[in-house]
């Protein structure tokens, strides 16, 4: 008797919890029929917003990518003083709730921020433009993808690496011939991951870069924008982030199980939490 | 034949210091307990960790002289470097591992080293041997002027073990450059290098022919590594070249050579004749006991009989009809024995 309680308790707390996560969802999609869902997309306001968000996101990852993965491999191979406060500075913008993100990134860049006047002398002013947005998704999204490179690169047996060395092969060509086939599917992952969560980015974006068509208005801010004036719209701009989202989602979880199948070491160490 | 000098090399680790200086002519296997700074040698032969002092030269060229500020790249070392797990690069063929140092084609070693069927296959597909043949002919096919070998037939199971280790002696007596490589199995040592060190908490100590080892084992600790049972005694009289020593449980053994006090007397299992009745030959030393463990090695076995093993074929076995538990005399002449000052 106790055990068949224990079951209907454990049972209906499940249901109700994928039930709560699921059903905003399902609302997104059976607000209008399908074909008014489309015919919303074709706004100016929604084309400008997904050009903005898609541009700017390209960037923000190229970015990433380009100064992350160095970084990723210094910390994860190299023991060196301070090694843990540069982990625990990367995975900062993690916890450090978005609208400080911002007002931080003001304080720094702002024209009256800490650099702002040697930006001014050089001519270049930062907030409240497209290039701001690159930097607000840039630093809120970038620890998802530094933490899933330093796992990968963690992943690497360092004797791959001694051994490459041993047969005469350079540190650059051991990098890209060893390091990187290996670490490949952890680096991918990171970076969708951390694709999905700049491009749902809202706080720091609408502080720092401001809420302006065709210019600085992302997919985010463009919802919280037409939520007044045009719901249809937003909904319509919500469900296509909810179906990139789910891409991303499926193709990282069938990247790591190829991963975890056709490599000697597992990576289970991905951290899957976005917040906006 | 050209050769590696290790001059002087010191290496700092955790709880000590390694120190070493070593001449490789032909082959020459370290062996000592884990943790001894075995691998340590032969990564600061490759040049994978800097020791803080000493001298490294192969065949004349110098790849490390501390006193000259000489430090070769690991990459500029002509080391065939065999990793204990091989080391094989999971996301390439056999073939792509052979020519990773773009030196040689792959073709030559497939065929040398029985692989030409796997020239495609990834590591993950092949058995501990293969994985070793494949290791092998990757260092071979950097073209080394030294061969560095870390534990070359631990990760394999035994039966594998034996074949391997007899491929491997061959291969190494047709190579001719100079090998260093280290094991924690003295029986490996013996069957596979011309001499063999033993190295304990990073110092050498003892370095010759496995017969010299054998023969005259510096200390206790190299006798028990060699294979030797060690009896613990005091030495009760002494003379014409005879020592008697008395063991804790009274039985009183005689040794060959000159000693006093506290010793360690050293008696190798194959010196050790086992029978079921009283033997009257001219061995002095008769011990009586029942035996404790029978342990099969191959065609021989291994007979624990009381504080000593003894080593008898397994027709002897089968002959005297022996079972565990069963009384026997143990049985060595003082010619046999070798007396050394205990270590404690």
């Amino acid at each position: 008797m106790r055990r068949v309680v224990l079951a209907l308790v454990l049972g209906l707390a499940t249901a109700v919890s994928l039930a709560f996560l699921l059903l905003p969802i399902v609302a997104l999609f059976v607000h209008t029929t399908p074909g008014r869902l489309i015919s919303q997309l074709s706004s100016d306001v929604v084309k400008d917003a997904f050009v903005v968000s898609l541009k700017t996101s390209v960037i923000a990852q190229f970015l990433i990518l380009a100064f992350g993965t160095p970084t990723a491999y210094v910390i994860a191979t190299r023991r060196f003083r301070g090694r843990s406060l540069a982990v625990t500075l990367v995975e900062l913008p993690l916890v450090l709730p978005p609208a400080v993100a911002g007002i931080g990134l003001l304080a720094a860049f702002g024209r009256m921020g800490l650099l702002g006047s040697e930006l001014t002398a050089l001519g270049i002013s930062l907030p409240f433009t497209q290039s701001a947005v690159v930097v607000a998704v840039t630093f809120v999204a970038s620890p998802l993808y530094v933490r899933a490179a330093i796992a990968a690169f963690e992943g690497v047996d360092p004797d791959l690496v001694a051994a490459s060395r041993t047969l005469g092969v350079s540190p650059t060509r051991t990098f890209f011939r060893v390091v990187m086939p290996l670490a490949r599917a952890g680096l991918a992952a990171g970076l969708a991951l951390s694709f999905a969560r700049g491009l749902g980015e809202f706080g720091a974006t609408i502080m720092f870069a401001g809420s302006l068509q065709a210019v600085t208005q992302t997919l985010p801010l463009a919802i919280y924008a037409q939520f007044d004036l045009d719901f249809d719209a937003a909904v319509a701009m919500s469900a296509v982030l909810v179906l990139i989202s789910v891409v991303l989602l499926v193709s990282l979880r069938l990247l790591l199980s190829w991963q975890s199948s056709s490599s000697t070491r597992s990576l289970s160490r991905f951290g899957l939490s976005t917040s906006g | 034949m050209a050769e590696l000098v290790l001059d002087e090399i010191v290496v700092p680790l955790r709880s000590f210091d390694l120190r070493l200086s070593l001449e490789v002519e032909g082959t020459v296997a370290l062996v000592g307990p884990s943790g001894a700074g075995k691998s340590t040698i032969l990564r600061a032969i490759a040049g994978l960790m800097k020791p803080s002092s000493g001298r490294v030269t192969v065949s004349g060229e110098t790849w490390f002289d501390s006193s000259r500020r000489i430090d070769a790249a690991v990459d500029e070392r002509a080391v065939g470097f065999l990793f204990q797990d091989y080391a094989l690069f999971p996301h390439m063929t056999v073939r792509q591992n052979i020519e990773f140092a773009r030196q040689n084609k792959a073709d030559r070693y497939l065929w040398q080293f029985r692989l030409d069927q796997l020239g495609d296959a990834r590591p993950a597909e092949l058995s501990g041997g293969e994985r070793q043949r494949v290791a092998l002919a990757r260092a071979l096919a950097r073209n080394p002027k030294v061969l560095l070998l870390d534990e070359p037939l631990a990760a394999l199971d035994t039966h594998t073990k034996a074949t391997v280790r007899r491929e491997l002696h061959e291969l190494l007596h047709e190579l001719r450059i100079p090998t260093l490589f280290v094991t924690h199995d003295f029986e490996d040592a013996a069957a596979l290098a011309d001499k063999v060190g033993v190295l304990v908490e990073g110092s050498l100590r003892q370095f010759g022919r496995t017969s010299e080892l054998v023969a005259q084992p510096a200390d206790p600790f190299v006798a028990s590594f060699t294979g030797a049972n060690l009896l613990r005694g005091r030495v009760t009289e002494s003379s014409d070249g005879v020592a008697r020593v008395r063991l804790p449980d009274g039985t009183l053994i005689s040794t060959t050579g000159a000693a006093a006090g506290e010793v360690v007397v050293a008696v190798y299992p194959w010196d050790v004749t086992v029978s079921i009745v009283e033997p009257h030959d001219s061995a002095l030393n008769v011990i009586v006991a029942p035996i404790n463990s029978i342990t099969e090695l191959g065609n021989r076995v291994r007979l624990a009989v009381g504080p000593i093993s003894a080593e008898i074929t397994s027709e002897s076995l089968r002959r005297l009809d022996l079972r565990v538990d069963q009384s026997v005399f143990a049985s060595f002449k003082a010619t046999g024995t070798r007396v050394l000052a205990s270590d404690v």
